[in-house]
């Protein structure tokens, strides 16, 4: 296995492991974002209850939630890896630069942009996870509950939505960006992969960003 | 003064590659917007030299936009503020009377500076020597017609070749990544029959190479792509990622 380590640690491998954790992270988004969206049924958070429940319980889940975190660690540290091997690439900084004349500022601001997330996630995950999964809490209050009670603060309610947008930037560019890491790059699906990237990441953040607004407004019965 | 600049100078000065450089201020006046950048260093140059100073250090060869030798970095961009082209190509009507222009070497650790604006890009052709050829036993020259080559792929294989090696892609690169320019270095010769025969084993060296030179990895920004003075297309490092991930694989 010496072949794989050497070929994950060059500058094209790291990127590799970069887009797969990524699409991977993509595709739990989805469905992440799928079961929430069932607070705006405004059945008093019934459906939602019922997803939280399966999703709690359901051994294979409960794995892939395991799997899940390894992904999400990957991505990390092979980020944090990737920046801090790049950043030695140039020790003079020009005086000068107009990045914006080449590039779109969040293409060059992937590991700020992760960074936010990162500290959003830390802070998403005590909200929410640690209550359902590492406290007794959900026997006197069910998930939905929680959720209005944490968005009535609204200082969460802000942190929430700028580490939403933090989010929809981040996937503007990771999206296709794993494609083309993946080599994926041709003039027949190229354009329809940006599309659906540009889509996806704008739908997926302003869903997510919905939802504490909602609450905090009262709009989610 | 009509079609003619006032400009200052901002220059990166340094004596060699173990010396800390500095930025060096200079005015030049009644510049022709006609000329080009590397005509307007040469006339402070001229200047320089009738002065007693030691003139700006700068690469140059053909000045007709194919040599790729012309490593300035202007205002902040590879070869100063048009697209598809080289420093030789720009010309100071570009500019406005009255302008700051700050020029300085390309910034990356695998081109240190040998003196002022010139750098040093063996880099590059270590990267070459890696396996950028293909292997061929010399004998009679066949017939032209004996390897039937598609006339899209050809275009593709050429469109690839036009890389001069100027290192703007790496100069643009927020990770002075070569990525651009081996990925077309690679893709001109994985295009053609010839090539494809070693295309595995070539992404492999080549890609090694890049990483032992001190390159840095791909974020997928596209400004390599949008600086290239010869417009070398992102889809060639899809190709090498291609190449060099289904070498991972299947090589033995």
């Amino acid at each position: 296995m010496a072949w794989l380590a050497k070929s994950l640690n060059s500058s094209l491998g790291k990127k590799l492991l970069m887009a797969i954790t990524g699409l991977f992270l993509i595709s739990f988004l989805v469905i992440h974002c799928g079961l929430n969206a069932t607070i705006f049924l405004n059945d008093g958070g019934v459906s939602f209850n019922e997803g939280a429940e399966f999703m709690g319980t359901n051994p294979i889940i409960r794995t892939m939630e395991i799997v899940l975190f390894g992904g999400l660690l990957l991505h990390i540290f092979d980020g944090l890896r990737l920046w801090l091997d790049n950043k030695k690439k140039r020790p003079v900084a020009y005086a000068v630069v107009d990045g914006a004349a080449n590039s779109k500022w969040y293409s060059r601001s992937m590991g700020l942009l992760g960074t936010l997330l990162l500290l959003f996630l830390i802070i998403h995950l005590k909200h929410f996870w640690y209550f359902s999964r590492l406290t007794d809490g959900l026997e006197s209050r069910t998930l939905f509950a929680e959720m209005q009670s944490v968005f009535t603060n609204p200082w969460v309610v802000i942190v929430y939505v700028l580490g939403c947008i933090s989010l929809g930037y981040h996937l503007l560019h990771g999206f296709q960006s794993a494609f083309q890491t993946l080599g994926w790059n041709h003039p027949k699906y190229t354009p329809t992969i940006k599309m659906i990237g540009a889509i996806y990441a704008i739908v997926i953040s302003a869903v997510f960003a919905a939802m504490p607004i909602a609450f905090y407004f009262n709009l989610i019965h | 003064m009509e079609g003619h600049l006032n400009l200052t100078l901002k220059i990166w000065r340094q004596k060699n590659a173990n010396t800390a450089g500095k930025f060096e201020t200079y005015q030049v006046s009644g510049i022709s917007t006609d000329m080009s950048f590397l005509e307007m260093i040469d006339v402070l140059n001229n200047r320089l030299i009738q002065e007693g100073d030691d003139p700006v250090a700068f690469d140059h060869d053909c000045r007709e936009g194919i040599c790729g030798m012309c490593s300035m970095y202007i205002n902040g961009r590879p070869h100063g503020p048009n697209r598809g082209v080289t420093t030789c190509q720009l010309h100071m009507r570009s500019f406005q009377d009255g302008e700051t222009i700050t020029v300085e070497p390309w910034r990356a650790s695998a081109f240190p500076v040998i003196k002022d604006l010139v750098v040093n890009r063996s880099s590059f052709d270590r990267i070459i020597a890696a396996g950028g050829f293909i292997s061929v036993n010399t004998g009679n020259a066949q017939d032209a017609n004996n390897l039937p080559i598609a006339k899209d792929d050809a275009d593709e294989a050429f469109a690839a070749a036009a890389c001069i090696g100027c290192g703007a892609c790496v100069a643009a690169c927020k990770n002075a990544s070569a990525m651009l320019f081996t990925s077309a270095k690679i893709s001109q010769l994985a295009l053609l029959p010839q090539g494809k025969a070693e295309a595995s084993k070539r992404a492999q060296a080549m890609v090694a190479q890049m990483d032992e030179e001190g390159f840095g990895a791909c974020s997928n920004t596209g400004a390599c792509e949008a600086e290239c003075p010869k417009g070398i297309s992102l889809e060639n490092i899809a190709r090498m990622n291609r190449e060099y991930f289904s070498a991972t694989f299947s090589s033995k």
